[in-house]
């Protein structure tokens, strides 16, 4: 009668059930591995998460200078309720004294200017009106006027533009959609929102841009990365191992490093151009400050990308079955075509993805070899975020960027699974 | 392909053979080249770009050390010196920080139980994948309104969330042939966990460590956006001193900079491979 078993659950040596036991341990086990993994999510979240959350909230929100715009407007934002822009007719009297008593406050803040740079952005010449009239409206004596709309524009006759108070009533919440108009080269005209004359939808070209030589930078990686790899992958350890070196010397040295290396090489003065004259020819070629330049150098600096992945699976095909396949009767071709290039795909997936989502976010190799036309659409944020300070419009586009990344990283995931990333 | 030509190979096969080897020897070529020019430019005596006829006829004329004396503040610049001695306080504080908080998350992460694995991982290597102006901005942002923006805890905060990945990498990778066994065995002679981690486990996982703490070292010295948009001038390193330089008017201190560049390249990928050996030759991968 020594086998409880038979009239009791399983015993541990404590005497509670043996499973309830191995479910505490369980649990345990899972919360020590939380424990040790927190610190570092934390670290992430304040240092990461948080970062790229308040750039999510700076593409809806809508401010000038530190201040929401309703709040800077108040009275203007109520008066305008009920006028509608495509009536054709100028607001209400209510309004014009409303902005008459908003701006004296804003002028005294001095967030006038700000306030007209950031209806600038949408239609232009509003910065120009909200500069000009600071002076003149600050002078004006609120309590003695009897005719605002008049007063107004005697000040500036531009205060009578439909289309300037259109964009101030489609302006007036502390939230607007108005900076992903402009990242998807719409503009906002009396009769509402409209897509841009094609002509004009540059951002809709420097990401298909951007896109287009991703793809061919991830294609010429591919091209000649797959014969390396697979010369890797063959050859003896030894031999291969001293080439390899060869891949990852590039893949440690610093990008800004190799970056300057392809500007000093490929520029009008440029080593390559002088080996060109020395053959005889007499005309130099532009390889810098274009779309070739960023292609040349990107591709450099991201080929270990490629190589790396490709390598690895390529390593794990057994040489016998390219020899089964030929002695089997297959030709070169077929044996490659049907047995050694399918085993690859997955290598080939993994390279191809982690290039395109690398190459899709470059900065500094186009902004330094790209040129006019070369430029990507990161190159094009930083531009808006240092030079035209229009920090919403660049986190518009910054947020629209972050969806394609993240849908590509989610594909990758699931393709390839993160944890099968490998670093040299 | 095979790796070597036998006898009976056709004239085709050999056509075959040797176009491929040319062409991977061109790819070599092409990966290698753009560094190694770098280095006997930065000797140049002139102010070119390219090589001085005096040069190429191996003329001592022609070669000096002037770009390394303009590095070092012979010029009156001491800027470059400055830069690069920000970056050798940033980059190791980045690493510090990276490297001790990724081992014990790699350390949790490898546990056999651990709840929402794959989304902890997802979200722990994307510093790796979101691109880094889409960071830097929004580390702009938010470090703006904690008053992190400029400052030197900012830079160094937002490089070692840059280094995290590669660390989480390297070290996952080292502990998913650590033998569990181990641990337990030393508990079993009544070792407390710490003991256990220090005597134990850290030992046998420092290469994939150190490994990983060199990724994010160089993570954070090569890094240049972050530093544009969160630094300050307080924070110039020496990437930016060559982004700014190579932006404007390009000055041939870049070259000395880039070949010094390459050299500590050099020695961290040897130190790299070596602790890979060794850590597979401790596993009995590798026969070497």
């Amino acid at each position: 009668m020594a086998d409880t078993s038979t009239n009791g659950p399983m015993m541990a040596a404590d005497g509670t059930p043996l499973k309830q036991s191995l479910a505490r341990a369980l649990r345990r086990q899972k919360r020590r591995a939380l424990l040790l993994t927190a610190p570092l999510l934390l670290f992430v979240l304040v240092s990461f998460i948080m970062p790229i959350g308040s750039m999510l909230m700076r593409s809806i929100q809508n401010t000038a200078g530190t201040d929401y715009i309703p709040d800077i407007i108040p009275n203007v934002v109520v008066a305008l309720e009920d006028w509608d822009p495509q009536s054709g007719d100028l607001p209400s009297e209510a309004a014009f004294k409303a902005m008459a008593i908003d701006f004296k406050a804003a002028f005294k803040n001095k967030q006038h200017t700000q306030l007209g740079r950031r209806f600038n952005y949408e239609t232009p010449g509003m910065s120009s009106l909200f500069r000009k009239s600071g002076r003149a409206i600050s002078r004006l004596k609120i309590e003695e006027i009897t005719d605002f709309k008049a007063e107004m524009l005697d000040v500036d006759k531009d205060w009578g533009k439909i289309e300037y108070w259109a964009t101030i009533k489609a302006n007036s919440g502390y939230y607007t959609g108005s900076y992903y108009m402009a990242a998807f080269d719409a503009e906002r005209t009396i009769e509402g929102v409209q897509m841009k004359d094609p002509d004009q939808r540059i951002y809709q070209k420097l990401m298909i841009r951007t896109l287009w030589l991703s793809a061919l930078i991830t294609f010429c990686t591919l091209v000649i990365g797959y014969p390396v790899a697979w010369l890797l992958a063959d050859l003896p350890l030894r031999t291969s191992n001293l080439l390899m070196i060869l891949v990852l010397l590039p893949f440690w040295t610093s990008l800004l490093v190799r970056t300057s290396a392809w500007k000093i090489l490929l520029q009008e003065q440029g080593v390559i151009n002088d080996i060109w004259i020395a053959l005889g020819f007499t005309e130099r070629l532009s390889l810098i400050n274009n779309q070739l330049g960023v292609v040349i150098a990107m591709t450099h600096i991201l080929l270990p990308f490629m190589i790396l992945p490709l390598y690895s699976v390529m390593k794990t095909i057994p040489p016998s079955y390219l020899r089964a396949a030929k002695s089997l009767g297959a030709t070169n071709t077929t044996a490659f075509l049907r047995v050694y290039f399918p085993q690859t795909t997955p290598g080939i997936g993994a390279g191809a993805l982690l290039v395109f989502i690398l190459a899709v976010g470059y900065f500094i190799t186009p902004e330094l070899v790209g040129g006019a036309d070369g430029t990507f659409i990161s190159n094009r944020i930083y531009f808006q975020f240092s030079t035209l300070g229009n920090w919403g419009l660049a986190a518009a586009l910054g947020t629209i960027m972050l969806v394609i990344v993240l849908l590509l990283y989610y594909v990758y995931d699931k393709l390839v699974g993160i944890d099968n990333v490998k670093l040299g | 392909m095979a790796t070597t030509l036998p006898t009976y190979a056709t004239f085709g096969q050999k056509i075959w053979y040797y176009t491929f080897r040319v062409f991977c020897g061109l790819v070599f070529f092409y990966l290698i080249f753009p560094i190694l020019i770098v280095i006997p430019l930065s000797f140049n005596a002139q102010d070119f770009f390219t090589f001085t006829p005096e040069m190429l006829r191996l003329d001592p004329e022609g070669y000096s050390l002037k770009h390394y004396r303009d590095f070092l503040g012979a010029n009156g610049d001491y800027s470059w010196l400055q830069a690069f001695s920000n970056s050798l306080i940033i980059a190791p504080l980045a690493t510090l920080l990276s490297v001790s908080l990724g081992t014990l998350a790699a350390i949790g992460l490898s546990q056999p139980h651990v709840p929402f694995k794959r989304q902890i991982m997802a979200l722990l290597i994307s510093p790796m994948i979101v691109p880094l102006i889409i960071t830097s901005a929004g580390m702009f942002f938010f470090y703006s309104s904690v008053s992190l923006q400029g400052t030197l805890a900012g830079v160094v905060l937002a490089h070692a969330a840059l280094g995290i990945p590669f660390v989480i990498i390297t070290v996952t990778a080292t502990l998913s042939s650590f033998d569990q066994s181990l641990t337990r065995a030393a508990a079993n002679m009544g070792a407390d966990p710490v003991t256990t981690f220090f005597r134990i486990q850290m030992p046998l996982i420092l290469p994939g460590v150190i490994s990983g703490g060199l990724f994010a070292f160089i993570t954070s010295f090569d890094e240049v956006v972050v530093v544009l948009l969160v630094g300050s001038a307080g924070q110039k390193t020496l990437p930016w001193q060559m982004f700014i330089g190579l932006r404007e008017q390009i000055s041939p201190t870049i070259l000395a900079v880039a070949t010094i560049l390459v050299v500590i390249s050099i020695a961290l990928l040897t130190t790299v491979e070596l602790l890979r050996r060794r850590s597979e030759r401790l596993r009995g991968m590798s026969p070497g």
